[in-house]
């Protein structure tokens, strides 16, 4: 077992560096950042001091370690836009696309389990053929086009909701949070419902085949056959047997709702890392681009590291390495 | 092979997804033809046409079925055109990928060892990062344009027609044909590619019929976020942005008929990629 962990803890940093280099690299292919810190009308001797300053005449692998060194220190830079460091700009924006994409994941779990647990349970009933096209369509309708649609008819259309921002929020332990109002929940309705429609197909699918699985088992027939109620049969013992694979599911695609965020927060004029990344990039602010794209890998690295470790936990057979079973 | 067209065609929801397909195509190939107005001849917009809603007459006479832009462009025009350039991202994108990735997938189940080890390592990391995360990063790397865009969305998706050659490649390499065909005096890649190969196909066809319906989907909210192809090339996520700001004071034609023309390709490439899947299943064959 400690071999394992050893193991991944090794390939996660792997990883990592990988990830650096590229996004180092990356960073060297778009133009000389020396031109965009100095005006160009600079003289030779202020140029050259900016140049030793930033520790741009050092070789290439130089340039990498120093960059390693400072990322290690929690050092990302300072944004050429905000002029503020990076890490702070990127913390202040977490909590908006935290609480957006909790309330995602949240509301596709508890929407989507129920409606794949009904399609697995009678698979042949129309309501279930109407669960799976919502299904369908959710895996393929592109994210941006619900949310455009959302926004035509519930704010354009209905007038019911706000069609963008982020409206009031409560301070809590000096952080803004939209979803301790009512007003706060309005704001957030329609990006976290817009966001939450690609992980409530995937739910409906996994409960389906998990319950239809389910039903056949031994444990379902002698439930019947004890004579408990049907409702207390999908209730205690269908969900207990699919809720492990769903679990991790609702695990790995937090991440991912992390960077689909991108796509909804600019749609919604949501104010988080997502909207970030993407004013950043089309503002050339490139310490942000750099510091968002080294803390989403961590946050990726992180994550599948977690779920490995807690399936080797779960499953004996993993602990004795990849090639024994 | 008619066997298999007369089981298709049983499914009367998956015909009409293929049907729609080879209208769309024929549609977009043929717009310089069909489309009522040249939407990149300057000379034939009027500003004055600008915003009209969908069925006005414009001054010069003709007839917008589906209104017109900010530009006073013909959208019918515009749809036609970004259509063809969202297939042609698609399937160009598709096409890449599917080729780069059958043969690292391929290469790797017939190498065995530590390059199947490090090959496959590589593509599971890699699955496990969203598609959307890795085109962001190389836009923004690349900058934009047509050549970037592709690198984007075939390097956001050729892993999975690697994950599919490999597992398809792998279970073959088992069987007794491959060995025969090893035992002459053959060369290892006419093995793979003349023996192996052919017999993954089904698989493969599946994933990309599915792969280039996401590739169209992908391109769109790229160029949707502004990060996709420049403006001299209007996919129809770029349509749908550029009607985006108009929305709110109730001019939604102008972003909703490009997006329903995206919509319908995208379900029914995946409705075909649904059928083909479900007929080449062996599990399910009656």
């Amino acid at each position: 077992m400690p071999g394992y962990i050893i193991q991944r803890l090794l390939q996660a940093g792997l990883v990592m560096l990988a990830m650096s280099a590229l996004v180092f690299a990356g960073v060297h292919a778009i133009g000389n950042p020396i031109d965009l810190l100095i005006s160009p009308d600079a003289t030779q001797d202020i140029r050259a001091a900016a140049i030793a300053h930033y520790g741009l005449d050092q070789p290439l692998w130089r340039q990498y370690l120093a960059f390693l060194g400072r990322l290690l220190s929690g050092d990302l830079g300072r944004s050429l836009v905000f002029n503020i460091p990076v890490t702070e700009l990127v913390f202040s924006r977490m909590p908006a696309t935290l609480e957006l994409a909790l309330s995602a994941v949240l509301i596709g779990a508890v929407i989507g389990v129920p409606l794949g647990m009904w399609a697995g349970y009678r698979p042949d009933s129309v309501v279930s053929r109407g669960i799976m096209a919502v299904s369908v369509l959710g895996f393929s309708v592109p994210t941006f086009w619900v949310g455009l649609i959302l926004i035509l008819t519930f704010a354009v259309n209905l007038g019911w909701l706000p069609a963008g921002s982020r409206g009031p929020t409560v301070e809590v332990f000096g952080i803004g949070w939209s979803f301790l109002t009512l007003e706060g929940l309005r704001f957030m309705l329609l990006p976290a419902l817009n966001l939450s429609l690609f992980k409530l197909a995937l739910m409906i699918r996994l409960a389906r085949a998990g319950t239809r699985e389910a039903m056949l088992s031994d444990t379902v027939k002698f439930a019947r056959a004890a004579g408990l109620s049907e409702f207390t049969i999908l209730r205690h013992h269908v969900l207990r047997l699919i809720s492990i694979p769903l679990v991790t599911v609702f695990g790995l695609e937090f991440g991912s709702t992390l960077a689909f965020a991108v796509v909804t927060e600019t749609i919604f004029s949501w104010p988080g890392v997502g909207k970030l990344i993407i004013d950043s990039i089309t503002s050339l602010d490139r310490p942000v681009m750099v510091g968002y794209l080294v803390l989403v890998a961590f946050l990726f690295v992180t994550l599948n590291l977690v779920v490995d470790l807690s399936y080797a936990l779960l499953d004996p057979r993993l602990r004795r390495g990849r090639h024994a079973a | 092979m008619r066997r298999f067209w007369d089981e298709y065609a049983e499914n009367r929801v998956a015909l009409f997804a293929l049907v729609v397909v080879v209208m769309t195509i024929a549609a977009a190939l043929l717009a310089p033809w069909i489309a009522p107005q040249d939407p990149f001849d300057l000379a034939a917009l009027d500003l004055s046409d600008a915003r009209r809603p969908p069925g006005t007459v414009g001054f010069s006479g003709m007839t917008h079925w589906l209104g017109t832009d900010a530009q006073g462009r013909d959208l019918l025009s515009a749809i036609l055109f970004g259509l063809r350039i969202s297939l042609e991202m698609g399937v160009a994108a598709g096409a890449v990928a599917l080729a780069i990735g059958v043969t690292l997938g391929i290469l790797a189940a017939h190498a065995g060892g530590w390059i199947e080890n490090a090959v496959m390592r590589v593509i599971d990391l890699q699955l496990a990062f969203p598609p959307i995360l890795l085109a962001l990063v190389l836009v923004a790397i690349l900058g934009q344009g047509k050549l970037p865009l592709i690198v984007a969305l075939v390097t956001a998706q050729y892993a999975y027609f690697a994950r599919t050659a490999y597992g398809a490649a792998a279970a073959e390499r088992q069987k007794e044909y491959v060995e025969a065909a090893r035992a002459t005096p053959l060369s290892p890649a006419r093995v793979v590619f003349g023996h192996i190969l052919p017999n993954c196909l089904p698989p493969l066809m599946v994933v990309a019929t599915v792969q280039v319906a996401n590739a169209i989907a992908l391109e769109a909210t790229l160029s949707f976020l502004g990060l996709g192809l420049p403006p001299t090339e209007p996919s129809l996520g770029m349509l749908i942005a550029n009607g985006f700001p108009y929305m709110m004071s109730g001019r939604s034609w102008i972003s909703v008929y490009p997006g329903v023309a995206l919509i319908i390709l995208i379900v029914a490439i995946n409705l075909v990629g649904d059928q083909l899947r479900d007929q080449f299943n062996p599990r399910l064959r009656r």
